[in-house]
């Protein structure tokens, strides 16, 4: 319980304490800009963890509420089997919508890996029936049993084949952001750590001075610790909105599309960089704390 | 209230000095001589808890310096007042402020205004107050560090060579502060070379000289 006090006594600093190391220093422009650095970086991450999160949702959502069947069979059975599977599909509960896609539909699909003037009806294309759910979705396995008696060229694909990887790669992709702001964070706590350590040898004198007219470590360290937790904040609080501005500048998705265009925050997810410049403080509070309590005791 | 009792000291294999006593009681005035490099500064470092003896017994104040937690130690600092002979401070604060640094330390910062008047007119450093210690002559660098040792009104005073590099007329009127600090109960101990100084302090008060060489401490001669 003593500890409480003792930190309380750290954060809500001292005029006489703050006043006994000079301000200036190289130290001060390092822990700037290591902590400006690191929160610039920190909002990348956090966007791309964001958007990442996005995608996959949005990718998962799609995909899962709709279905592909195919149909591959004779040209002269196409047509009776592309109409009876969509009678089956029409009985089938939890199915909003079946609809066979047009030649138009499929050259459409295709143009993309053909070109645009694409021979359809010379290639050996499958008909395909674009599947919406609805509710709780249907039974695929009993659908499948349902086709295979009555539509034999049939193949329902009900994407899970896509989904899967996906969910799989978006959380992957998140513990690499998470493990990524760890290690952000980890390397501002180094940059302190070394900063301090530069700053106390740089001060040997000013704090034999203060030991000898009696001052305790915690009054000591506390001129250290406040002045480098405001600097980190600072810094942070700089970086973090060169962060966000950078954010803008980037090309809106629905303009360019894809996927790192999409790089950026939505709604409430906006207000994540702003925990970046208090993280930051507290990180440097602790680090400052930890190395320069025990670099007094080392030295005594 | 300060007590060293056989207490040997030894530096990188060497020892300075060993079965070595002193007793610093209140109201008490010592003087301690002696050769360059017999350990004078050793063992005022000893007397304020600075470095620690290779054996014997330290107290301060009552309490073992080895039983000195690091906020004890640095609390009874607080009753000392130490004059080193490089004279440190913080230079980038004003004079002013360091000799007033001790209650600023101490969470005293409000006594210090009244205080501080007096004394830098005691030791004649009024129009220096504004200034950093780096712009000061050595001889008023001396002066400051005397004024910042008895701010708090410490219970002992320990000066290393206080006297060094100021006039005689300054020395005479730091004594007079030193013998005033000592009438009203304080304990002070100047390790100093200057034997005009000891005389002139003996004609106003009842100091002991101690002489410290050959490793040992030891009553100075008739002659002091």
């Amino acid at each position: 319980m003593a500890r409480l006090p003792r930190a309380l006594t750290l954060i809500a600093g001292d005029p006489g304490a703050d006043r006994s190391v000079p301000p200036s220093g190289f130290t001060a422009w390092l822990t700037l800009g290591a902590a400006a650095a690191m929160a610039f970086l920190a909002v990348f991450v956090l966007a791309f963890s964001a958007a990442t999160g996005r995608l996959a949702d949005r990718w998962s959502e799609e995909l899962a509420r709709t279905s592909t069947l195919r149909i591959s069979a004779p040209a002269e059975e196409m047509a009776a089997q592309t109409a009876a599977a969509i009678r089956v599909l029409e009985q089938t509960p939890g199915i909003a919508a079946a609809h066979a896609l047009t030649d138009e539909e499929e050259e459409a699909l295709l143009a993309p890996w053909f070109g645009s003037d694409l021979p359809l009806a010379a290639l050996p294309v499958p008909q395909l029936i674009e599947i919406v759910e609805e509710g709780e979705g249907y039974d695929a396995a009993g659908l499948r049993a349902r086709l295979i008696a009555e539509v034999p060229g049939a193949v329902l694909d009900d994407h899970a084949r896509w989904r899967e990887p996906l969910v799989a790669a978006a959380s992957r992709l998140r513990l690499l952001a998470f493990v990524s702001a760890i290690l952000i964070g980890a390397a501002l706590v180094a940059m302190v750590t070394l900063a301090v350590q530069s700053s106390l040898a740089a001060n040997a004198q000013i704090i034999r001075v203060l030991r000898l007219v009696g001052a305790r470590d915690v009054y000591i360290a506390r001129a250290f610790v406040r002045r480098f937790t405001l600097r980190a904040l600072i810094g942070a609080a700089g970086g973090t909105a060169a962060g966000v501005a950078a954010l803008f500048i980037l090309p809106r998705s629905d303009v360019a599309g894809g996927f790192l265009t999409g790089l950026g925050f939505a709604g409430q997810s906006w207000l994540l960089p702003l925990a970046i410049p208090v993280v930051a403080a507290i990180a440097a509070f602790w680090a400052t704390r930890a190395a320069a309590l025990s670099r007094l005791r080392a030295e005594s | 209230m300060i007590e060293l009792k056989d207490v040997a000291y030894t530096y990188g294999g060497a020892e300075l000095f060993s079965g070595l006593g002193l007793t610093l009681a209140p109201g008490s005035f010592h003087f301690l001589t002696g050769p360059s490099g017999a350990g004078k500064t050793t063992l005022l470092k000893l007397c304020y808890g600075e470095l620690t003896a290779t054996s014997g017994e330290v107290t301060l104040f009552g309490e073992p310096r080895r039983g000195l937690s690091r906020d004890q130690l640095a609390m009874t600092r607080r009753r000392i007042g130490v004059v080193h002979q490089d004279c440190q401070f913080l230079d980038h604060l004003p004079l002013a402020e360091n000799i007033a640094l001790p209650l600023t330390v101490a969470g005293r910062g409000d006594e210090a205004e009244g205080n501080l008047k007096d004394l830098l007119a005691w030791v004649g450093l009024t129009k220096q107050a504004g200034q950093r210690p780096p712009e000061l002559s050595g001889g008023e660098r001396q002066r400051a560090a005397l004024a910042r040792a008895v701010i708090t009104s410490p219970d002992v005073i320990l000066a290393d060579e206080p006297t060094g590099n100021i006039d005689w007329e300054m020395s005479q009127r730091l004594l007079r502060l030193l013998v005033e600090l000592n009438r009203m109960g304080k304990a002070v101990l100047i390790a100093t070379h200057d034997l005009e100084l000891i005389r002139a302090a003996k004609a106003q008060v009842s100091a002991r000289v101690l002489r410290l060489t050959g490793r040992k401490l030891q009553m100075a001669g008739a002659e002091l």
